[in-house]
């Protein structure tokens, strides 16, 4: 079936529909050129419609062992060919499939350049994936949707849960965690309790945990006040490691400000110059806000990681308390695997701050 | 100004003469290189033996020496230049391996010269097979386990502790004769004994045998901080177990999950880091289809083949950067070209796919044995851009020039179920092909050919889709929505015209009635994240924006000549890009259209704008109504642009230069005969046959020896001598089919002196800036002879009459542009053999080394301006005080089973110079810089046919009083002996007793001389004889002409300092009196 994506706009594009014929999401773009099974299970990109740059999706299939998350969040996907046959040792099903069961629309065949460009040089902004014929005002009524509030609380962990482990034992706040920055915990045989979005700061100091995660997570910062609340009342408390909107959050709780980026960094391609080293590394990033440098003045924060295209902020540290933040994952899933030693960084500093205690 | 402060002067090598494995792609990364350092105020010395390339032109450094790359003429070079700084890593391994030599020889410390980008260790761990292997057990890297026997029984240990398949290798044998792959103990065995008996030290190598596993690439760039990133990934399509350079490849990898990319990229990460490379870096991995398992399967510490494609495939300006983390920026400091405001320390992502398509010279080596493996036998290489795999595939395929549209040949329709199933376990340049035609006919399933073939079924089913579609099309009917799906995927017009029984134009016009038109996207590193400025673009039908927005400025395109092969090589892309230059500083907005990846033309920053596109009617009228240019220049780009200008013309298309008409009666034989008699010019006699018994007839008529060849050839294919009936029905048989339409061309063989000529003529004035005499006489193919500047042995009579036919030639052909004649001289007649009225390969050889811009001047021409306007005055330029030398270079030791000597078809896949103000010395250095190994002393095996024996005898005596020993066959010793000089017998190869073989094979033989003998015991030992020479790096003259000449090359270097070196500006300039 012919399908269209109407952007808020205006702007068409013509594509081949698939799936749940009606949505309405952010219309953003990624440029990694694998991964798509990882990208439309991270929760960060819940109620978005995420248009793939790269025209070829479905090439190695689907497995269980990629997903980032329970389900897809994402609220369409926006992609050129949808390869019928995935070829790899690990295709257990096809992007068709996948897309599917997790009930995911999809707009295929599209001229995804031309949305990319197009969001590149007006912005990121809402958009809806119908059919051809389908009635202006039920595309408009569509569009009056709001997409951002409540966006965490969709994506977080409904329940805490624990992942036993011999290591250090860390609380997590979960607002949309990826599974792999799970993985790279447990790599270090950490005992994790994660804990929903709503959590309080008494909930989290109740478990007594060595220290605290702050988790990547879809939306606005300013949108989640009572996470930004409990990291406030954190602060001081217990070393803390923040990723992504956990990096905003912990910039907001310190007083600093956010801001939304035009069109967003999403890409596995992204680089970020250490400033204590000078040395550059190559980012897996996908967030459409950033931490205002201007706004840290004053504050007992250094910025610690700095984008190489834009200059924005990638990274800050607490000038006295073991905690840091950085915008982009270094838990990879998709992306480079070069910056995992961030969670070196953090474990060096549990264990500093128990000794020190 | 370089990050290092203290380089002000810095030395480039090149990497030579064009060879299989070594093309034009490192004239793209040393003018690259070149360019960004000047940008640095750097002072530029370069270092290279080719002419043909753009990287030699005077202007790309500030001192460019046309020189032998040998370590000799290197030191001398730079005890002269005193550069600071050494560039190597951007000149091959040609240039790889002479900075080795350098540093090791001492020469490097003693004039204080720092080698810059990756260091000497850094080479050395990566090209030294021992250093390797502990490098990457050290880093934990895994590498196929190997071992060295020498008997039977440790080949069978070896085999216990690492299992099946193994590859063997007799270790020093060329060419890897005794080899194999061993699946079990028995065959193990068997391979072991015979490799043992082939290799000259009785020694074998044994290596975990990876082939069927996944072949991937990483293009690495580190700078001296350590920041490190990758280019780009590619995947070969032809599993491990064909060369790199002879797969088809693709990049991005389509069929490995994102934690496999960032597996090897992480490996890749680690290994550039451990090693210390500064610059670019290529690393290859076999990766399981069937687990995690990788092997790392080899490293290059430099710029390489697959770092030009990777260049193109994404913009990333590989050559460029490695150059600029040489003098001392890191990749955070370095702008990104494309989007002039990212830096290049970002790894592109794109948004469409690339796949590169080797091309083979089985054209030329019809008899050579077709099949792919572990030695490249590639010259030249396509790419291709779309959206969709099939389409980009389809594109490669259309460039290829082979003659075909699709994965369609001819010669396969006629092969039966069986013997196409048959046909797709040879691994060979049909392949591909023969799969398609397997799955078009239904006879094998997808499963079936990658069990087979181990090509992984994501890109069979691609190849299936195609079939399909070409069975869709030849059965429904041709409805728009059909005609976009066949679009989508890319069949050309002519494909589906030929699959639908129409025309191509009919095709064309259906579908521009229909509003399927393609669309033209930009090639932008960053899969649209970012602006970008680069005016770099390929079409696809998968698209609804065209990003091209023409301008309104005048334009003009200039058509490229496609990929390297033999007969049209760099030179083209050469004088391409001088074209595209001359019209951006007419002011005028150049188009460029071209595919392949390997040149200078195809950087993107070369011309106004590049459409990365097949060079077919389809694609580049496709381009010709999206852009509405003026008109299109066809003279440069060689015989593949020639060939598009009468489709543009019927087109309406506005060709500039020469007119089609012109084109064609310089082409077509019988319009061809009435220029000649219209302007008085006398050619070989000859006739054109439609039958064998006419061919008999014309050339008793004619009398032998005869020159026969099929009409309308490029670079003397299938083209032979032959000297009486017998040959001449052989011939008739085997190489050419007569028909009708198709005549065969039988011409007097003239056995005189050859004249090549370039000259530029405005349809008033002819301006020759410079003739050539080839030293072989008449018979040997131009490409193949060694060409002189200025002529030595013609009379003032013959330069003058060659000077008046030029003319008259030009002006009869209405000639707007260049034109290349050759002629033949004989008794102090001159007649003409050819004219082609375009560029020609010696184009950039004599632009050079006359200081006439002669593409320049020929676009400016062929764009309306007059010679008089520009200062030309009609006649020969005079000729310069110093002598030049174009010498041809060959890639035998790649192609095993072809005869080495020199005959009317084309054989050289390059070319040096030699310059130098003495004769004997210019020649030295284009034989040393060809690679020939001169012996100046020793012993020379004299071989010939009977026709050349009384002209032998005197060269054998020379080389005799120089105090070489000869040794002779029975029938040239006794030639040589009636002189009253020694000559030793040996038996022919044929004869048991024989030993020629054995004793060039144990260096008893220093040089052969041996000419053509018919007949078939002769012919064969004749060939045996060649090819050892080939794999014992001997020196082996097929003309005597040429003997002649090195002998004189030999006299001369008993008396004469032979290494001494100028640049081509002081040549150019006036030069100096020293020599």
């Amino acid at each position: 079936m012919k399908g269209k994506l109407i952007l808020e706009d205006g702007t068409s594009f013509s594509g081949e529909l698939f799936g749940e014929a009606k949505t309405v999401g952010e219309v953003v773009f990624n440029t990694g050129m694998t991964g798509y099974q990882e990208i439309l299970t991270d929760p960060s990109y819940c109620r978005q419609i995420v248009t793939l740059t790269y025209p070829l999706i479905g090439n190695y299939g689907i497995n269980e062992v990629f997903m980032q998350s329970r389900k897809s969040f994402v609220r369409g996907l926006i992609a050129g060919e949808l390869c019928e046959v995935g070829s790899n040792r690990l295709a257990a099903s096809t992007i068709r499939e996948f897309l599917q069961s997790e009930n995911i629309p999809c707009l295929h065949e599209v001229d995804t350049r031309r949305v990319t460009r197009h969001i590149r040089s007006e912005g990121t902004m809402k958009g809806v994936i119908v059919p051809e014929n389908m009635p202006d005002e039920t595309v408009k009524e569509l569009l009056s949707t709001s997409t951002e509030a409540g966006v965490v609380r969709e994506a977080t962990t409904p329940e805490p849960y624990t992942i036993e482990g011999d290591g250090f034992h860390v609380a997590v706040l979960d607002l949309g965690i990826k599974r792999n920055i799970l993985k790279a915990f447990k790599l270090r045989d950490y005992k994790l309790t994660v804990l929903p979005a709503t959590a309080t700061a008494e909930e989290v100091l109740s478990l007594s945990p060595d220290a605290v995660f702050l988790s990547n997570g879809p939306g606005d910062p300013k949108d989640v006040p009572e996470a930004i609340a409990t990291v406030k009342a954190l602060i001081g408390k217990k070393p803390m490691f923040g990723i992504c909107l956990g990096h905003q959050l912990f910039a907001l709780a310190m007083g600093a400000d956010t801001y939304k980026l035009k069109f967003g960094h999403r890409g596995s391609n992204q680089p970020v110059k250490a400033l204590s080293t000078g040395r550059v590394h190559i980012t897996s990033q996908n967030h459409g806000y950033a931490v205002d440098e201007n706004s840290l003045a004053g504050l007992p924060l250094v910025v610690t990681h700095r984008s190489v295209n834009d200059g924005t902020v990638e990274g800050i540290r607490h000038t006295e308390l073991p905690i840091f933040s950085v915008q982009y994952h270094p838990e990879a899933s998709p992306g480079p695997e070069e910056n995992t030693c961030l969670f070196d960084d953090f474990d060096a500093m549990i264990r500093a701050s128990k000794e020190g205690a | 100004m370089p990050k290092k402060e203290y380089l002000k002067k810095v030395m480039v090598i090149g990497s030579g003469p064009i060879i299989i494995g070594q093309a034009a792609e490192f004239d793209y990364a040393g003018t690259q290189a070149c360019r960004a350092l000047k940008e640095e105020g750097l002072e530029v010395v370069l270092v290279n033996s080719n002419p043909a390339t753009i990287m030699t032109d005077a202007h790309i450094a500030d001192r460019v020496y046309i020189e032998p790359l040998t370590a000799d003429f290197l030191a001398e070079i730079i005890a002269k230049e005193k550069p600071d700084g050494l560039l190597a890593t951007l000149g091959g391994q040609a240039g790889l391996n002479l900075a080795v030599k350098l540093a090791e020889n001492g020469t490097l410390e003693k004039y204080g010269v720092e080698l810059l980008g990756t260091s000497i260790e850094a080479i050395k761990k990566a090209e030294d097979r021992e250093l390797f292997k502990e490098t990457m057990q050290k880093l934990g890297e895994p590498i196929p386990e190997s071992t060295i026997v020498e008997d039977v029984a440790s080949a069978i240990a070896f085999a216990d502790t690492i299992g099946y398949p193994l590859i063997v290798r007799p270790a020093y044998t060329l060419g890897g004769t005794g080899g194999g792959i061993a699946e079990n103990e028995e065959e193990l065995v068997e391979i072991v004994i015979k490799g043992l008996k082939y290799s000259m030290i009785g020694q074998v190598l044994i290596e975990r045998s990876v082939a069927g596993w996944k072949e991937i690439e990483y293009e690495v760039m580190r700078d001296g901080a350590g920041n490190c990133i990758t280019v780009c990934n590619m995947e070969n399509v032809d599993p491990v177990g064909v060369h790199t350079g002879d797969s088809i490849v693709v990049a991005p990898t389509q069929t490995l999950t994102d934690h496999e990319c960032q597996m090897l990229r992480s490996a890749s990460l680690r290994i550039i880091c451990e090693l210390g490379i500064e610059g670019g870096c290529n690393a290859q991995y076999a990766l399981d289809p069937n687990s995690d398992s990788y092997y790392v399967i080899e490293v290059n510490p430099r710029v390489s083949r697959s770092s030009a494609l990777a260049s193109k495939a994404t913009g990333y300006p590989i050559a460029k950067v490695s150059a600029k983390i040489a003098v001392g920026y890191t990749l955070d400091e370095i702008t990104n070209a494309v989007t002039q405001k990212t830096k290049a320390c970002f790894e592109p992502s794109i948004d469409y796919i690339v796949v590169k398509f080797p091309r083979w010279p089985f054209d030329k080596f019809i008899y050579a044995d077709h099949t792919i493996g572990t030695q490249m036998k590639a010259t030249g290489e396509v790419m291709s851009i779309d959206r969709k795999f099939e389409a980009a595939l389809l594109k490669a395929t259309r460039s290829l020039e082979i003659g075909v549209n699709r994965l369609h040949l001819a010669a396969i329709d006629t092969w039966d179920d069986e013997r196409v199933k048959k046909e797709i376990r040879k691994i060979n340049d049909q392949r591909l092909f023969v799969i398609a035609e397997a799955f078009r006919r239904g006879v094998s399933t997808v499963d079936e050919v990658y069990d087979i073939t181990k090509i992984d079924r994501w890109f069979l089913r691609k190849i299936k889709n195609i079939a399909d579609m070409e069975r869709a099309l030849s059965e429904e009917e041709l409805t728009p929505s059909l005609m976009r799906a066949a679009k989508h995927i890319g069949l050309s017009d002519a494909s589906i015209a030929e699959i639908t029984k129409r025309s191509a134009g009919e095709i064309r016009t259906l579908r521009k009635s229909m509003g399927i038109l393609p669309k033209y996207k930009m090639v932008d590193t960053c899969a649209a994240e970012f602006e970008a400025a680069t005016p770099y673009y390929y079409s696809t039908f998968c698209a609804e924006e065209n990003e091209a927005t023409p301008s309104d400025a005048r334009k003009v395109i200039v058509l490229g000549s496609g990929p390297i092969r033999i007969g049209q090589g760099v030179e083209f892309d050469y004088c391409s890009v001088h074209s595209v230059w001359a019209l951006r500083e007419m002011g005028i907005e150049a188009i460029i259209i071209n595919n392949n990846p390997e040149t200078v033309s195809t950087d993107f920053d070369i011309s106004d704008r590049l459409y990365f596109e097949p060079l077919t009617p389809e694609d580049v009228l496709n381009i010709i109504e999206q852009e509405k240019p003026e008109g299109v220049i066809v003279q440069f780009g060689g015989q593949t642009a020639i060939n598009l200008a009468a489709s543009l013309q019927k087109a309406g298309v506005k060709i500039f230069g020469t007119s089609v008409d012109g084109i064609d009666r310089a082409e077509d034989r019988e319009r061809f005969d009435e220029v000649l008699s219209q302007t008085q010019i006398p050619r070989p006699k000859g006739t054109s046959v439609t039958t064998v018994e006419d061919a008999f007839a014309g050339a008793a008529e004619i009398g032998y020896p005869v020159m026969v060849r099929p009409s309308y050839v490029l670079g003397g294919r299938a083209m032979e001598i032959v000297y009486n009936e017998e040959e001449l029905r052989d011939y008739m048989s085997r190489a050419v089919k007569v028909t009708p339409d198709h005549p065969v061309l039988v011409d007097r063989y003239m056995e005189g002196t050859e004249v090549e000529v370039d000259a530029i003529s405005d349809g008033t004035d002819v301006v020759i800036p410079g003739i050539m005499e080839h030293i072989e006489r008449a018979g040997v193919h131009s490409g193949d002879s060694i060409a002189v500047y200025p002529p030595r042995t013609l009379s003032s009579k013959v330069i003058y009459t060659i000077i008046d036919y030029t003319k008259r030639l030009a002006l009869n052909l209405n000639v707007k542009g260049l034109l290349n004649i050759q002629y033949v001289v004989v008794d102090n007649e001159v007649y003409v053999i050819e004219v082609n009225p375009r560029s020609s390969r010696t184009v950039p050889f004599l632009s050079k080394i006359t200081d006439v811009r002669m593409v320049n001047v020929a676009t400016r021409v062929a764009m309306g301006a007059t010679l008089k306007e520009l200062g030309f005055h009609s006649g020969l330029v005079t000729p310069r005080p110093y002598v030049a030398i174009k010498a041809p270079v060959f890639s035998f030791a790649k192609m095993q089973d072809v005869d080495i000597s020199l005959g009317p078809e084309m054989k050289s896949t390059g070319e040096v110079m030699g310059i130098d103000y003495h004769y004997a010395r210019a020649l030295y250095k284009a034989i040393v810089g060809a690679g020939m190994n001169i012996p100046t002393e020793g012993c020379i095996l004299f071989t010939v046919a009977d026709k050349d024996k009384e002209e032998m005898k005197q060269l054998a005596k020379a080389f005799s009083e120089l105090g070489f020993h000869l040794v002779a066959t029975e029938g040239t010793a006794k030639a040589i002996h009636s002189l009253g000089i020694d000559a030793d017998v040996v038996g022919k190869v044929h004869e048991r007793s024989s030993d020629i073989i054995q004793r060039i094979k144990t260096g008893q033989i220093h040089m052969v001389i041996n000419t053509l003998t018919q007949g078939k015991h002769s012919a064969k030992d004749g060939f045996r004889i060649r090819r050892a020479t080939v794999e014992h790096g001997i020196a082996c003259l097929t003309s005597l002409d040429t003997a002649w000449e090195v002998l004189g090359v030999l006299s001369f270097m008993r008396e004469r300092r032979l290494v001494y070196s100028l640049a081509l500006q002081d040549y150019v300039g006036g030069g100096d009196d020293l020599a």
